[in-house]
This record gives structure tokens, C-alpha cells and sequence, in this order.
């Protein structure tokens, strides 16, 4: 196993934890890297496939680099229902990137969520695990321009 | 004024977070002095947050609604004065009955001695004179049932645990809260996660459960660090021995899937693999986790079990309707005045939540959306219906686990059908063909007819797909997948033919089918709309190029004289 994810000793070697461990390198890494997979299908003595399967199955886990500014857009039904798509297309406008997708800059990635439990503020995003809600246009404009000079 | 202040509590669970009550709570901090300020979880009025309640002296308080940081507005606070004060609406506090939510925004959720003051583990003392078998009748006769959806009666699954005489019986506690639209179990566990804890202590004691688990949503942090801290006090207070057995709860984060709402899914999910559900035979409570006899119940479900012990199960029963006793916990959302979580006693009518808690305006909704995307859509003619497992079920919608979206009459059924199988066709799981393939089948015929490029054999292919992926699917997710659209078909099948036949969407939603138009005689011209609108579809002379305009719908909001609409396509 790699030195990076020696980390991974500290979870307890059942095939059980296995999601628990993607999730440990999930989030020191960012995401999972290929190096990641490898690693926590030696430690776990599982096949690289099956482990690729658990993390193809679960909406949580990511495969490519996200940007340094995570932003969850809800589409929650409640969402849905206040306007969330119309928030995605303006997102979509402002960062030229689709639900799964990094801007060329780094800066900001997009995930499409199916709920932040925040129903009663809808419609809200999330950017790196901060709330906003009842977002129009320019709120949502004012967040992304805070964040992209942080 | 007389009265003092003696402490001062600020709503710091979710919806009060994203709300901003963290800097309120700060703010208090800072200036109280040596008043004590406690963060406690959710009143239930999320409209209102952030929420502070200022208790005083005589044991009564003041409750402030949308309360920020700035001196004025904590000033306002101290002084007790009259800005921003907040009541309970009348019609609600009539209708509701509170009583697993009692504690919630009352104390501090990661406080052990707080609950403990509150009656909290009465329940579990009472069981623990009884033996198993006597809680298990106990809960038995309480008729309480499962709070997930299922509406299984709890007392009875209890008892198949019960009866194994394996040396490990597995408890676990469904947090999996997947339903988009739905907040109750998160707030229960956020605002105090030792109720459901000690609920599944009694239920262990029971059962004669030698393991727990959590199973619970890796979005809600909040509820899981409380959780643990909660935890972390029951090991130090020795409360996780029961009938001798010295019991561990561990907590396991979901990793995002629907379908591990399912029972067997989610054992699948615990075990590190896919969650995918299995046949049943063997039921969980046979051979489950790792192959040991396993009993699921939902986080509700295990809140309301403290409550029986304590107050016995005919106060229990007591409350609610023939079939279904207690209250229920509802996460109230979509077109309304009050959003928020609402306790109301089973049997209470859709009017009763809708209209009379939730504020909503009587000439504008439309219908209401229970059970998430498992669910179906009740129209408002048939607002009178009492909520209980039965009469929602008869109706072709299903009690859920308590999502309950409001539809206005500017909301489209056909795209709210659509938006449903978007999400169950991407969270099929795969094993069943008739899921995968008939949810994907049906999704694309929405798809189609919220475009405007459907007909009328699509209406058919919906009606006849929707019963077969019933029958064809093994698992919840695929049986219960083609109800937002059958339950839609049914109540309104005229806006399907509207956007079939004359392709046309009434409740000009739709955008394949909708334009947008400056009316001229209320226009100022004051160019803000042509300034704004981000694709430059708007000329000089304030026509709309229906090519380049994606529907924003950034100049209607703009317009300071709403002279800006949304019609038909080609009127």
C-alpha cells in the first residue's frame, strides 16, 4: 500500500468498512484517485472491481479533482418545486460548468444533491458545506464572487 | 418590565445555521454577559429563523423571529423589547400536538443532564423493571407503527427479534433519511438525539439485540457529531447495559443512494458492499447483517418508544385514529406561508396541515405531495382526507416518512411527475429489469410530453408501464417508482392531454412550451430587463427572440412594473 494512505490502518480490517475507508481518503484527498482505489482494495483484500463497484454505486464518492470551492446545488422536491433549475441554469451561466463538473480555473466544481434538508429555505445550494437560501440571481452572483476571492 | 431574563436560547440546528444564527449566537455571547446562552435544535418554525427564545424569571419567554447580529437587533433582545417578536400562529398551536418534538428547541441537544431534567430515560428506567417480553407487549399495545413509510407494526417486528435465540441479534436504526423534501429524522437527531438513542436502548433491552448500528446520511454532519457526543455519554453513564449485556452503537455513514432506504439494501450497504436489495425470504429478522437475525426501524419510530415507556401505551394509543396511534412528525415545504417540521395527531386532515398550520392560500394550491418520490400527489378536493397510513394508501398516495410538498396552481403536474422519475430512474439500483428499464422507459415518455413532443401514446405507455414496474420490482424503490405518475394521471389527466393535444402547458411552467413577453402598455422602458438578461435576447424595441431566450426568467423578476409574462408558445 502506498505511504499516503497508511492513514487507512486506523479503520479496523473488516469488509464492512470499506465505504468508512473510501470515504477516510475521500475526504483527505479531495476525491478518489486511482492510487486511492488500489490502496483501500489491498488493505480491505478486496478485488480492485468490487471496490470500483461500491464507488460507482454511491452518488457521495468522486472520481475526478474537485475545485478548491465546493458548491452542492439542491434539487431536493421542495427546491424543485421553489426554482432549483432555474438556479442551475444561472450557475451554468455564471461557471460555464454542468452538475459534475470542475471550472478550467480550479476553482469551483458543481455537484447536483438530491437534498440539504433545508426545504423550508428554498431553494438553496451549498458551497462547502455552508448554506444559502432563498437564493435569487443576484444573491447567488454576490456568493460565487465572495468565494472566488477567498 | 418586570420580569428578567434568566437564559437565552438560540435555534442552532440546520435550518437555523444556513439561516445565520451562528453570528446571532455569537453576537449574545458577546453581549450577555453572564446571562447563559444555550444553542438548542429546532422549534419547528423555519420560516422564522434564526429564531431566539428569551426564558424568563416565571418560567414563561419571549421568542424573537428573524433575529441577526447587528447591536439594534440584540439590543432589542436584551431589553426585551417589542421588535421582531414572534408567536406561535393560533391556527397551528390549536392543531398541533407536540409530543416527540416536545424537547426539540428546548434544550441542549449535546447535554446529557438537560434531557435527563426533561424526563429523558424515565422510559428506558420504567422498561428495564419489566421483563423483555413485557416492553415488547407494551409496544405491541401502544399500535404504534413503523414511521419510515412501511407503517409495519413496530411491536410486532419486535417480536420476531425477540423470538430468535441466536447469540448476536443485530438493532439498527434507519437515518438514512433519503427522501427528497423530507427533514424530520434529521431534526430529531439534531435537536435530541438522546430520545431516539434511548429508544433504541429499550428496544435492545426488548429484542435482546447484542449490536447497534446507525445507519444515517453522510449530509447531515450535524446530527451525526451530535449523535457521538450523545454516544459518548450513554458508554460514560453505563446506560448501554441492558439485561446485562453491555451493548456498543456505532455509527455508519450512508454514502448517498436511495435505495438504502430499502431494508435489505441497507444491510447490504453496512456490509461495505453495493446496496442492493435481495429477495425476501430470509426477512432481515431471520438472517440479516452478516447472516445474524436483524431488526430495522426508522429514527421516528425509535423516538416515539421512549414515550410509551414513560407514559404507558394507552396515553399512547389514546392519541390518533382506529389504525394508526401517536402523532406524526411532517417536514412541511413548497407553496406556504409556514414551512417548517409540524406534530400533528394521526387523523388530522390535509386542510388542517395545509391551510390552517401551514398558511397556505386557499385559491392557489393545487395538490399536495406526500411519501416523496415513492409517493403520490392529493389533490385539493380532497383536503378533508384524515392523514393516517390507511387513507392515504386508498388514495394512491402513501403516508411516507412525512415529506409533505405543497403545490401551487402555477406548478406544472406533468413536470412534477417528470422530476420524480428523474430521480428514481437515476437511483434504480439496477437488479430489477423492470425498475431499470421501465422507470428509465417512463422517465423519457415525461420527458417527451414536458417538451412538447409527446402523444397521446405516451399517456398510454405511462399507464400501462406504471402498474407492470409495481408488479415487477423486488424491492420498495421499483414498487412504489410509477406512483407520482399514476397518482398524477389520475387527478390530472387533463394537463397531460394539454400538453399532449394542443401543446400547451397550463400552468406555463414547462419551458419547451412557454415564451416570454413584454406587455407594452405597462412597460417604463427603463431597460433594466434588456441590461439583465444574460443571453441578450431582448431588443431595442423590447421583443423577445423566443430562439436565444432560455426562459431565466431574469427580466420578469427584474421588472420593477411586472410587465413581463410568461404565455403559451405561439400566442
Amino acid at each position: 500500500m502506498e505511504a499516503e494512505f497508511s492513514y487507512l490502518s486506523g479503520i479496523e480490517c473488516v469488509p464492512g468498512n470499506l465505504i468508512k475507508g473510501l470515504q477516510l481518503i475521500q475526504s483527505k484527498a479531495g476525491y478518489l484517485p486511482d492510487a486511492g482505489i488500489r490502496a483501500a482494495a489491498e488493505y480491505f483484500k478486496i478485488p480492485v472491481v468490487e471496490v470500483e463497484g461500491v464507488v460507482t454505486f454511491y452518488a457521495q464518492f468522486k472520481r475526478v479533482r474537485p475545485g478548491r470551492h465546493q458548491i452542492a446545488a439542491c434539487d431536493g422536491t421542495a427546491c424543485h418545486i421553489k426554482g432549483s433549475g432555474q438556479v442551475r441554469e444561472w450557475l451554468r451561466q455564471e461557471l460555464g460548468i454542468d452538475s459534475g463538473e470542475t471550472t478550467d480555473d480550479g476553482v469551483f466544481s458543481l455537484n447536483t444533491v438530491a437534498c440539504l434538508g433545508c426545504c423550508s429555505l428554498a431553494p438553496v445550494i451549498s458551497i462547502d458545506g455552508t448554506v444559502y437560501g432563498k437564493l435569487d440571481r443576484k444573491k447567488l452572483v454576490g456568493i460565487l464572487k465572495e468565494y472566488r476571492e477567498k | 418590565m418586570n420580569q428578567k431574563i434568566k437564559e437565552l436560547r438560540v435555534g442552532v440546528a440546520s435550518c437555523g445555521i444556513a439561516a445565520g444564527a451562528e453570528a446571532v449566537r455569537e453576537a449574545l455571547l458577546r453581549r450577555a454577559g453572564a446571562l447563559p446562552v444555550t444553542g438548542v435544535g429546532c422549534l419547528g418554525h423555519c420560516y422564522a429563523e434564526p429564531m431566539v427564545e428569551a426564558v424568563l424569571d416565571d418560567g414563561s419567554s419571549v421568542i424573537y423571529r428573524d433575529v441577526d447580529a447587528s447591536d439594534a437587533a440584540i439590543d432589542n433582545i436584551l431589553e426585551l423589547g417589542p421588535e421582531h417578536r414572534f408567536e406561535i400562529p393560533e391556527a397551528r398551536r390549536k392543531r398541533e400536538l407536540v409530543k416527540v418534538m416536545a424537547l426539540a428547541g428546548r434544550i441542549d441537544p449535546t447535554c446529557f443532564e438537560a434531557y435527563t431534567a426533561a424526563g429523558g430515560y424515565e422510559g428506558l428506567k420504567r422498561a428495564l423493571s419489566m421483563t423483555p417480553a413485557e416492553v415488547v407487549d407494551e409496544v405491541l399495545k401502544s399500535g404504534l407503527r413503523g414511521r419510515g413509510g412501511g407503517g409495519f407494526p413496530t411491536g410486532r417486528k419486535w417480536s420476531f427479534l425477540a423470538a430468535k435465540s441466536n447469540p448476536e441479534k443485530i438493532l439498527i436504526c434507519n437515518a438514512d433519511e433519503g427522501d427528497p423534501g423530507a427533514f424530520m429524522d434529521r431534526s430529531l437527531m439534531e435537536s435530541v438525539p438522546h430520545q431516539m438513542l434511548e429508544g433504541m436502548l429499550i428496544a435492545a433491552y426488548a429484542t435482546g439485540a447484542t449490536r447497534l448500528f446507525i445507519y444515517c446520511r453522510a449530509e447531515y454532519p450535524l446530527a451525526i457529531k451530535h449523535l457521538k457526543i450523545a454516544i459518548e455519554q450513554i458508554y460514560r453513564h453505563r446506560l448501554n447495559i441492558v439485561g446485562g449485556r453491555e451493548l456498543a452503537i456505532e455509527i455508519k455513514e450512508g454514502a448517498g443512494a436511495f435505495v438504502c432506504g430499502e431494508e435489505t439494501a441497507l444491510i447490504a450497504s453496512l456490509e461495505g458492499k453495493r446496496g442492493t436489495p435481495r429477495f425476501r425470504p430470509p426477512f432481515p429478522t431471520d438472517s440479516g447483517f452478516e447472516g445474524h437475525p436483524s431488526m430495522i426501524n426508522n429514527v421516528e419510530t425509535f423516538g416515539n418508544v421512549p414515550l410509551i415507556l414513560r407514559d404507558g401505551a394507552e396515553a399512547f394509543a389514546a392519541i390518533g385514529t382506529e389504525g394508526s396511534k401517536g402523532t406524526k412528525l411532517f417536514a412541511l415545504a413548497g407553496d406556504l406561508k409556514y414551512p417548517g417540521l409540524v406534530e400533528v395527531p394521526m387523523g388530522a386532515t390535509l386542510n388542517d396541515i395545509v391551510f390552517e398550520i401551514g398558511g397556505a392560500d386557499r385559491a392557489s394550491v393545487k395538490a399536495v405531495q406526500t411519501g416523496g418520490p415513492s409517493g403520490g400527489c392529493i389533490p385539493v378536493e380532497l383536503f378533508d382526507t384524515p392523514v393516517d397510513y390507511d387513507s392515504l394508501r386508498a388514495l394512491g398516495a402513501i403516508m411516507g416518512s412525512g415529506g409533505m410538498i405543497v403545490i401551487g396552481k402555477d406548478r406544472c403536474m406533468v413536470e412534477t411527475a417528470r422530476y420524480f422519475l428523474d430521480f428514481t430512474h437515476r437511483e434504480s439500483c439496477g437488479k430489477c429489469t423492470f425498475c431499470r428499464v421501465g422507470t428509465m422507459r417512463m422517465f423519457e415518455a415525461l420527458e417527451r410530453i414536458t417538451a412538447g413532443k409527446g402523444s397521446e401514446a405516451d399517456l398510454d405507455l405511462l399507464a400501462d408501464l406504471g402498474p407492470k414496474v409495481r408488479a415487477g420490482a423486488l424491492c420498495g424503490l421499483g414498487q412504489t417508482a410509477p406512483n407520482p405518475v399514476l397518482a398524477t394521471l389520475r387527478y390530472f389527466r387533463n394537463e397531460y392531454e394539454e400538453h399532449v393535444k394542443h401543446h400547451r402547458c397550463p400552468a406555463l411552467q414547462c419551458n419547451a412550451l412557454v415564451q416570454l413577453k413584454v406587455d407594452l402598455a405597462k412597460c417604463i422602458k427603463c431597460r433594466k430587463c434588456i441590461r439583465s438578461c444574460p443571453v441578450g435576447a431582448i431588443a431595442d424595441d423590447f421583443t423577445i427572440d423566443s430562439a436565444k431566450c432560455t426562459r431565466c426568467n431574469t427580466c420578469l423578476e427584474q421588472c420593477p412594473k411586472h410587465a413581463i409574462s410568461r404565455i403559451s408558445e405561439g400566442e
